[in-house]
């Protein structure tokens, strides 16, 4: 007899205008790992926010029975109390206190009227040993990595005496090496009795760790697999998710002959003056054209530093020595608008901060980059304008009902393409890709892929920057290997493989 | 919000356009009442052609200084110096033509360059030495209201003799002399304003039909060019009945005309709309963000010199207190005009009518007699209603 720690039976949740969920039936396992699995907007999220409580009891359709009993959460405070304990994947830590204070957060330990500040720090000192996490817990949580911030909210779960944790993306923003850490943890919790349910798009890490996957697609429970009982790959869940067989996740480029260098970093040094050291360690790196080059790296490897450094050094890093040539010319840029002119484009791997301006519409965003070409003087010739946005959208298949769409209310996928079609406006030579497929569904991403096949095919030259193994040894045609500020490794496509890259990433 | 004419009724689409578009909406719907009332409570008197000639008059330089906060805002940074800076630059301009007798062609200029001057002093504090806006303007704020007092020290109020001056912020525009009652050249630019507006609107709609964009049905378009048309011609009646439009509207209407271009068909206003949105993309995208910034300050500080100059003409008169808390109409202005309060929205067209409703306010309260200070609190809760019911509207659009 199986026992459940949670049924959500015919959950249906509606949005004005939108149908979230459909009856979705999601049932999880006593200590098991539950992985919940879908495209971007299939309703993951949502899913959870209504066990959360983030949804109160009465905005929703159907049951939820918890530990035997029908509960009715109204606040995230009704579910925690209950041990239902949610880690989103935006951190909720506060950068500038300590990680005791934000690890009693909201539940602080009372003596009397009064925090007992002592207790709260031994048994934050023990929570932190929970998780393997060895550092004072008075320091500040802003001196942590992300890997170890993500294992301070864990530890903050711990504390509330959590029964069933819910990891919204927890690796997403981790590196390999922080990744398998976070992994093993959550073994362990298991083994501990806590049971967990993990969002992740990541299916080689879904396939390593879940009891049993269940997979949402467009608001609707497609299938539960139970991976004890039957093994289950990649692909097994790809079908699912996206309804259709997926035969290459990478696709193929006919093979083609590359042309002449296009940019070439020689003995690139950075010295950060706020850190008051160096960063960027003699840089030696060149593309060709029509090539794809990538760059791979754990986090903190120094590879957005490097390309932030190159493309115009707006984080105003001391460039200490190297030289950059820029099809054969030797540059240094003072700005992105030097950058950009010269033929280099540079698109960030944070969409919503860095890269495009939300509240405005697709239009606007596909031509910010590239104004000139729309104006003789100032006035924009708005009539070009359009045709060139809806041109864009068309080609690259931007799903939205019209080019007047706002950014923010598109899917990550199809917000990465209105990035990149701002860059291909510009129509730049050398194209920095930074994580081009991070957080967006695999349908998407196939689509991104076959668009810097096009780019390239044209004789585009592409540096892509990329913490997601796979994607680095599928994509590229070369591949730098970087670790601690410094290029550690190079191979060919047919050289690399999985072992001796991940061995150059971790080398110091 | 898709508004398809074939598919919806009008009824439907009315609603639909009244639920997408309440918060502009709510803006004009709060004019006409206060309006409404302010002539209700003073027996007509409101709306007659001389007050709202007067009006005019009186709204002119706070809607020269919300227009170019409007940039300031939408770039999210803010400018709290304006109004010492009006009054300094004032009397200068009051100095300038009275002790060394220069004229008043030659003194606006200049002093709207001392405006541009100010604008790069305090432009360069924000963009290149990193002192907040908030900070360097508050510090403006000091320095010019110090500076105004130092300028009158020895004359104390100085009355301007100049007509040509005076008549900026009190004159009327010239009529074509045919001898007859009515001002025929403010009918004749208010009949081409309308033919005008309605040949735009005309061209957008059939340029938005052209590239298949969801579009107005034909009923509501053609209410609307009747709503626009009516009200401009209404006013333009008003006014040629009494004296024919003020040269405070013609300054206003410059200006307008051109933010209001710059704004919405220029580079710079798309850069100024990118940079509110989200700098950081903006810089990447390869936008000088520290340019454009230095030039909002500077088209502000220069905005609020002339802003200086239309009040020293209404009053006729320099005098040490000019300036006092105009930068809280002007910031009022904007945000009652549907500028975000967290940026990167906001229309120069829609922050005169937050002009309108602050200073209808104004003029309606003097009107009634009622006492400055509940002026201040009346003021002060309208302007948090309209901002509070803009965070709410906006949150809810998402």
């Amino acid at each position: 007899m199986n026992d459940y720690i949670l049924e959500m039976n015919s959950i249906s949740k509606t949005f004005p205008g939108v149908k979230a969920l459909n009856n979705v039936s999601f049932k999880v396992k006593r200590g098991e790992i539950h992985c919940l699995v879908g495209e971007n907007g299939a309703g993951k999220s949502t899913l959870m926010k209504v066990l959360s409580g983030v949804y109160p009891h009465g905005e929703y359709l159907g049951d939820i029975v918890y530990n035997g009993r029908t509960q009715q959460f109204k606040t995230i405070a009704d579910s925690e109390k209950n041990g239902v304990v949610i880690i989103y994947q935006e951190l909720a830590l506060i950068p500038e206190l300590s990680l005791y204070e934000n690890i009693y957060f909201g539940h602080e330990i009372m003596k009397g009227k009064v925090i007992d500040w002592n207790e709260t720090i031994v048994n934050s000192r023990e929570m932190l040993k929970k998780v393997k996490l060895d550092v004072n817990p008075s320091i500040k949580v802003k001196n942590l990595g992300v890997g170890h911030q993500q294992l301070v909210e864990i530890a903050k779960a711990l504390s509330k005496d959590v029964k069933l944790l819910i990891l919204d993306e927890p690796t997403a923003a981790l590196h390999e090496h922080d990744s398998q850490n976070l992994l093993k943890l959550i073994k362990q919790l298991k083994e501990q009795g806590v049971t967990c349910i993990m969002i992740s798009h990541k299916l080689k890490e879904i396939t390593a760790i879940a009891d049993t996957i269940t997979v949402l697609r467009d608001g609707a429970t497609i299938c539960s697999l139970d991976c004890q009982e039957q093994h289950t790959t990649e692909s097994d869940i790809i079908k699912h998710m996206v309804g259709r067989e997926m035969d290459h996740i990478y696709p193929k480029r006919k093979n083609h002959e590359f042309g002449e260098i296009s940019f070439e970093l020689k003995d690139w040094t950075v010295e950060d003056p706020i850190k008051g050291r160096e960063i960027l360690h003699n840089i030696n790196i060149n593309v060709r054209k029509g090539e794809i080059v990538g760059l791979q790296g754990l986090m903190g490897a120094g590879r957005t530093e490097l390309a932030l450094s190159i493309f115009g050094n707006t984080t105003k890093y001391n460039i200490t020595g190297g030289e950059m040539f820029l099809s054969g010319k030797k540059q240094m840029f003072r700005s992105p608008k030097d950058a950009i002119k010269s033929g280099l484009a540079y698109v960030s791997e944070d969409r919503k901060g860095k890269g495009l301006v939300l509240i405005q519409d697709i239009k606007f965003n596909t031509t910010i980059a590239n104004l000139e070409s729309l104006t003789d003087g100032q006035t924009i010739n708005e009539n070009e304008e359009i045709r060139i946005a809806n041109d864009f959208k068309n080609a690259i298949n931007i799903k939205a009902p019209s080019i007047e769409q706002k950014v923010r209310n598109l899917s990550g996928g199809n917000q990465q393409k209105v990035q990149l079609a701002k860059w291909m406006f510009v129509n730049p030579n050398v194209l920095i890709l930074d994580e081009p497929t991070r957080g967006i569904d695999v349908g998407a991403k196939f689509e991104i892929y076959t668009l810097m096949n096009e780019l390239v095919k044209k004789g585009m030259s592409i540096i892509m920057i990329t913490s997601e193994l796979p994607e680095a040894l599928g994509m590229s045609d070369r591949l730098y290997v970087m670790s601690e500020g410094a290029i550690t490794g190079e191979f060919l496509a047919e050289e690399a493989n999985e072992h001796n890259v991940m061995a150059m990433a971790i080398k110091s | 919000m898709e508004v398809n004419n074939q598919k919806v009724g009008i009824g439907k689409e009315i609603i639909c356009l009244m639920k997408t578009n309440i918060r502009e909406y709510m803006m004009y719907i709060a004019l006409v009442l206060i309006m409404i009332f302010f002539t209700w409570k003073t027996h007509g008197g409101f709306i007659q052609a001389r007050n709202i000639s007067n009006l005019i008059n009186q709204a002119g330089y706070v809607a020269i200084l919300a227009m170019g906060m409007t940039l300031i805002l939408i770039l999210k940074h803010i400018d709290l110096s304006v109004g010492y800076v009006a009054g300094f630059c004032g009397a200068v301009s009051a100095i300038l033509m009275t002790k060394y007798g220069i004229s008043e062609w030659i003194v606006i200029p200049l002093v709207i360059a001392i405006g541009l001057l100010i604008g790069l002093y305090q432009g360069f504090l924000v963009t290149k030495v990193g002192v907040p806006a908030f900070v360097t303007t508050l510090a403006g704020m000091f320095i010019f209201r110090g500076l105004l007092n130092l300028t009158l020290q020895n004359t104390g109020t100085i009355i301007i003799p100049n007509k040509g001056f005076n008549a900026l912020s009190n004159g009327f525009i010239p009529d074509i002399p045919l001898g007859m009652e009515i001002h025929v050249l403010t009918l004749l630019i208010g009949a081409i304003a309308v033919v005008y507006m309605i040949a735009s609107e005309v061209k957008i709609r059939n340029n938005r039909t052209k590239y298949q964009f969801t579009n107005h049905s034909k009923p509501v378009f053609l209410s609307k060019l009747l709503f626009l048309s009516t009200i401009i011609m209404l006013i333009v009646f008003l006014l040629a009945n009494y004296s024919g439009i003020p040269w405070t509207a013609v300054t206003v209407g410059i200006v307008l005309i051109i933010y209001n271009y710059m704004l919405n068909k220029t580079k710079l206003g798309r850069y100024i709309y990118g940079i509110g949105g989200n700098e950081q993309a903006a810089e990447l995208s390869g936008i000088n963000v520290k340019g454009v910034t230095m030039l909002a300050f500077c088209s502000m500080s220069a905005l609020a010199a002339l802003a200086g100059v239309l009040y020293t003409s209404r009053l006729q008169s320099a005098t040490p207190t000019a300036g006092l808390g105009f930068e809280l109409d002007a910031i009022a202005s904007a945000y009652i005009g549907g500028v975000a309060v967290s940026g990167g929205i906001g229309r120069v067209t829609n922050t005169i009518i937050g002009t309108l409703v602050i200073m209808s306010l104004t003029n309606g309260m003097n009107l009634m007699g009622v006492d400055i200070s509940y002026q201040y609190v009346v003021k002060g809760i309208i302007f948090v209603i309209a901002v509070a019911f803009d965070v709410r509207t906006r949150s809810k659009g998402r």
